[in-house]
């Protein structure tokens, strides 16, 4: 469903809006695409990683002289090797602070989780070189592990860095954010009703099908090529640099097509020591993670501990909301709290929010970003009271949240005070749909329960860099080069936006991402930004565009450029001179450029602004087989501000893989450890993310309500859609069984056991 | 790096001399879908590979004179969906053998690799346990028979001898007013494994049950055949009570572990559960319906 606010501005359009063919689908259902495993390279060799044992172990020595020499390996890497970052001064990339990522990498005093990189080597084939990492004799000290938060912050735990204190004390607690309005406790005593709970979430992964890849290779000159996918080639190259100490500029950091990244992609792992690796040997190197290296080692999100508690007055105005919420770190410090501090009460304007965030290390694999990160599990902590708030004051759940939306000029706690607010648009839409009006038959059958529940959502956006170039081709086709790795569909949104601009047929764009030496500095693929942000360096690119074909057109016409104007991919005389010369098209211009001044084409790079937070209100309906603990989703719909959807297919598709990743978090995905330690179901088999058959079709309801701030009002979408639906699911299962789940997932064996006990 | 030699033999006679000339260094290939996946894991390293699908008797599908069916060990789920008369006969069997894997996995998997895999989760074992399956085996000693239940000894071993090689299931002729089902728990709705694996085959006679087996697996080392749940429901009209005490039956045979897969508790509980749904759908079969 499409609910448009502004159908003039649409209809004159003839491409944004509409469906095309996307840039990249021939290649990628033929197989033809070409992802970061795919890259090969004459005189390639292989590295592999050896990776600790142990959960938690101090490195005494490592041994790497067998290894060494065993025929066919070429180089080897350890800790060594990798710039050191010492612990005394923090050093950031974005959000990274390179003390931990050059820990995370390659193990320096510690290993400090199972799995952990601990050596690496290079050889002429992967068996050769698997057997090499077999032969690297590590002296370890074995520790006490420590996996759960209750655990990690209690007084006698195992401390994983001495380093790190918390109050005074070594401490597990590697950080605190705070987010604060009012006063709570004053807010506290005017609530007629209080809901206190707490609420446990499993550390789950991203799922990306797509593991991590990469070539490097580093040349005699000093100069090195990394072809690998990510969410920002030049993340890559940065990262790259910081910890293997070669400049940026004698880097090139190609991407590969990306096979699904949902956050995770914005750190490396493996180009680091990729580089260290070929340039030992002077061979490019490939490294491939196998399934379950990619789960064991690299980032899930952070599981969490939370309690939030929230007051009301009997007519359900809202009066202070106080939420506390434990994240795992993994083993090196940066949780996202930001995610559940700032987010879980943001929808709402509560006069009395203190809200608290708890950075916990513990002997897991560290945590990368995923999709909306953190903000997930705050949404299902608050929206799980909010739910439990309506039923005491006998609200329907939606008014609830009516009553206490933010609106314009709104303070929320984490800081902003919101412009226009699209939150109400959005639970209008589901209070009205057909969905949540249907009656449910909540006893369908014997031993199977239904029932309905809502819950919304918030993310802040982003803007920030983002570079451009548009360039006519002499046959008069169009070459758009943006700076982002497309994991969404944003090739064909930019196709759309510039055809419309050019007046031109969709098929003359073709839209590319370039490497880190042909395109200006971009920013990270991540924070629903990239289409909200290359879209507007492609527009003002487009318009300088059109400027030098008016101009070209005034030159060969000798008028004034300010009388011509462009119409449907061609210069007009205008004003005066309208109907005085036969209009010039695109490739006609093309044909003359040089004669008339050079090539066509510009550039723009910007650090945008004008994101404004995303807004989701979600209703699903699910069915319990009572006997066998299972839960299934019968029907989900979610309402979203989209601002325009420049391809509503990939804003669909946000919106529904979205959802379908918060079903997977609510029902069946967690990361299980066994005593040692070590994760014990580091596969797609064990791991159970949803497969299509768990999932009803998602009903996406796209509310197009244009940002003011950007040219084609584009608003991000991309994280939104994952934050309702933990609290969403857990919502409809308290309605059809009468029991409020806590902790998820809400797993067969869990639902049972409840069940038995209620 | 180790060197892996292949052989397609056409015979069993050669296929079975040359996995017993290997002396446990080789391993058999029906569909692959279990060993090579261990291969890769390196949890198998084969220095020979004996590929069975070329031996005719292997991947061959016949309908007995007495009415019973010969399933070669290596004919593939996919193979057995299309032959046009087992599935009326044994849709339980069927539809548990068409459980494993995906449309691609199908193509390859055969209920030989299922059983011969050992696993206590594989999905076909306790359907042909139900069944009253008897494998035929051959080995360097010659031809014997053995029940399918008697075939695993634990999580990854059989009972097979050196050099034995499973040449098919016999399946009994089936009586006017016979049914089976075959039902699994997975917390997903597909390309997931069993956390309980139940498997009924009925006879009833004017509402009576004649002929009651059932085959339980993912709840012990080994797929279990459930006498006393069969001998439960025997004699008997269906009620409840004769349904609670098969259920029971099942309950008590578990001896599960605690796994990432599924708690003692709950594998114990599901074990009745899925006694009761799958006996529903048997008798239901067995009385005409679908
Ligand atoms: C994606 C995927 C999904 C799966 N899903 C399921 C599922 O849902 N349920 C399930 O039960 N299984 C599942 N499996 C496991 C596997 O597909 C089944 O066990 C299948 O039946 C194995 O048959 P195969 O012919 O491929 O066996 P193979 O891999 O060829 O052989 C399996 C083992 O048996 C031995 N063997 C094979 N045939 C004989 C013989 N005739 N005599 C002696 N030894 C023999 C082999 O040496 C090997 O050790 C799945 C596997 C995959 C890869």
């Amino acid at each position: 469903m499409n609910v448009i606010s502004d159908k003039l501005h649409v209809e004159n359009n003839k491409w944004i809006g509409t469906r095309t063919i996307r840039p990249d689908g021939a290649d990628k259902v033929t197989g033809r695409a070409c992802y970061a495993a795919d890259n090969v390279m004459p005189g390639m060799i292989w590295g592999k990683v050896l990776r600790s044992p142990h959960a938690h172990a101090r490195i005494r020595s490592i041994d790497t002289s067998k290894a060494e020499a065993l025929p066919g390996v070429k180089a080897v890497v350890t800790a060594r090797d990798i710039v050191d970052f010492p612990l005394d001064k923090s050093v950031m990339l974005g959000i990274q602070d390179m003390r931990w990522m050059c820990r995370n990498v390659m193990a320096r005093e510690k290993a400090l989780f199972h799995g952990h990189p601990v050596a690496a080597v290079a050889a002429i084939n992967e068996e050769v070189a698997a057997e090499a990492c077999r032969l690297i004799e590590v002296d370890y000290e074995v520790l006490p592990h420590v996996i759960e938060i209750e655990d990690a912050i209690r007084p006698d735990a195992p401390i994983l860095h001495d380093f790190l204190t918390f109050e005074d004390k070594p401490s597990n607690i590697a950080g605190r954010m705070e987010a604060k309005l009012g006063d709570v406790e004053a807010g506290f005593a005017q609530a007629d009703v209080i809901v206190e709970r707490t609420f446990r979430t499993r550390p789950v992964h991203q799922g990306y099908i797509e593991p991590q890849a990469c070539t490097v290779s580093y040349a005699a000159d000093g100069r090195a090529t990394i072809w690998s996918s990510s969410q920002g080639q030049f993340m890559v190259r940065a990262m790259t640099s910081l910890l293997t100490g070669v400049p940026q500029s004698n880097i090139k950091a190609i991407p590969a097509e990306i096979g699904g990244g949902f956050g995770a992609k914005t750190i490396i792992y493996l180009e680091p020591v990729a580089l260290l690796l070929s340039k030992k040997s002077g061979r490019p190197v490939k490294m491939v993670m196998t399934r379950d290296e990619v789960m064991r080692a690299t980032g899930p999100t952070s599981g969490s501990l939370s309690t939030v508690r929230i007051g009301a007055r009997r007519d359900g105005t809202i009066v202070a909301a106080q939420g506390t919420f434990y994240l795992q770190a993994g083993c090196l410090p940066g949780s996202p709290l930001r995610g559940p501090v700032g987010c879980s009460f943001a929808p709402y304007e509560i006069p009395n929010v203190l809200s608290v965030g708890y950075d916990v290390v513990s002997n897991r694999s560290k945590v990368a970003a995923y999709r909306a990160p953190g903000a997930p599990l705050g949404a299902y902590a608050t929206e799980s009271v909010l739910d439990e708030l309506a039923g005491k004051l006998g609200i329907d759940p939606l008014e609830l949240r009516l009553k206490n939306s933010a609106k314009p000029g709104s303070k929320a706690a984490y800081g902003a005070t919101f412009g226009k607010v699209t939150f109400e648009e959005t639970i209008e839409a589901i209070r009205t749909h057909e969905h949540y009006r249907a009656p449910l038959d909540k006893t369908p059958r014997p031993g199977v329960k239904r029932g309905r529940g809502v819950a919304s959502g918030f993310w802040y956006n982003a803007g920030g860099e983002s570079s451009a170039q548009v360039n006519i081709t002499e046959d008069g086709n169009v070459l758009v080069t943006t700076g982002h790795p497309d994991v969404g569909g944003s090739r064909a949104s930019i196709a759309n936006v510039t055809a419309e601009l050019l007046g031109i047929e969709h098929g003359r764009v073709s839209v590319q991402i370039g490497d880190t030496s042909s395109i200006g500095f971009s920013n990270l693929t991540g924070g629903s930004r990239v289409t909200f942000a290359s879209a507007m360096v492609v527009t003002q690119s487009t318009e300088k565009v059109i400027t030098q074909l008016r101009e070209r057109a005034a030159r060969i016409w000798k008028i004034d450029p300010e009388a011509v104007t462009w119409e449907n991919g061609e210069a007009r005389p205008a004003g005066p001179n309208a109907g005085q010369f036969p209009p010039l098209t695109l490739t006609e211009l093309a044909a003359k450029a040089n004669e008339m001044g050079g090539p066509i084409g510009a550039g723009v790079q910007l650090n945008t602004t004008g994101a404004d937070p995303g807004f989701a209100t979600h209703v699903v309906d699910v069915e319990v087989d009572v006997d066998l603990g299972i839960i299934r989703v019968l029907r989900y719909t979610a309402a979203q501000d989209v601002g325009r959807a420049l391809h509503p297919s990939y804003v669909e598709g946000q919106i529904q893989g979205g959802v379908v990743q918060g079903i997977g978090w609510a029902l069946s995905e967690e990361y299980l450890y066994d005593r040692q330690g070590r994760l014990d179901n580091a596969s797609f088999l064990d791991y159970r993310m949803p497969v299509c058959s768990d999932v009803p079709m998602i009903e996406p309801v796209m509310l197009e309500i244009p940002n003011p701030k950007h040219p084609q009002g584009v608003r991000g979408v991309g994280e939104a859609p994952i934050v309702p639906p933990l609290a969403a699911i857990a919502n409809a299962v308290h309605d059809a069984l009468g029991i409020r789940f806590t902790s998820l997932p809400m797993s067969p064996p869990k639902v049972v056991e409840a069940l038995e006990g209620a | 790096m180790a060197e892996i030699r292949y052989l397609a033999p056409r015979t069993l006679d050669e296929a079975v001399g040359a996995f017993a000339a290997a002396q446990g260094a080789a391993r058999i290939l029906a569909g692959g879908t279990d060993l090579l996946v261990q291969m890769r894991n390196g949890l198998a390293k084969p220095g020979l590979i004996v590929d069975i699908k070329k031996i005719a008797e292997m991947t061959e599908i016949a309908e007995l004179p007495d009415g019973g069916f010969r399933i070669g060990a290596a004919v593939s789920g996919a193979m057995l969906a299309e032959h046009p008369r087992f599935g009326q006969v044994w849709p339980g069997v069927l539809e548990a053998v068409n459980l494993i894997g995906s449309k691609q996995v199908q193509g390859r998997a055969s209920p030989g690799g299922n059983l011969c895999n050992a696993s206590p989760a594989g999905d076909s074992v306790p359907a042909m346990i139900a069944a009253g399956a008897v494998v035929t085996v051959q080995g360097p000693e010659g031809r014997r028979q053995m029940p399918v239940e008697a075939v695993p000894a634990g999580p990854g071993r059989t009972n097979l001898r050196p050099g034995e090689i499973v040449v098919g299931f016999t399946l009994p002729p089936r009586p006017a007013g016979s049914g089976d089902a075959y039902l699994r728990m997975i917390p997903r709705t597909e390309m997931d494994i069993a956390v309980v694996g139940l498997g009924v085959s009925l006879t009833l006679a004017g509402g009576t049950v004649t002929h009651a087996r059932v085959g339980l697996g993912a709840v012990a080392p080994t797929v279990l055949l459930v006498e006393e749940a069969g001998n439960a429901l025997l004699g008997s009209r269906l009620e409840e009570a004769a349904l609670d005490a098969a259920a029971a039956a099942c309950r008590a045979a578990c001896r599960p572990i605690n796994d990432k897969r599924g708690t003692i508790a709950y594998r114990t509980k599901v074990a009745g559960v899925l006694l009761k749904r799958a006996v529903a759908i048997a008798a239901q079969r067995a009385q005409g319906g679908n």
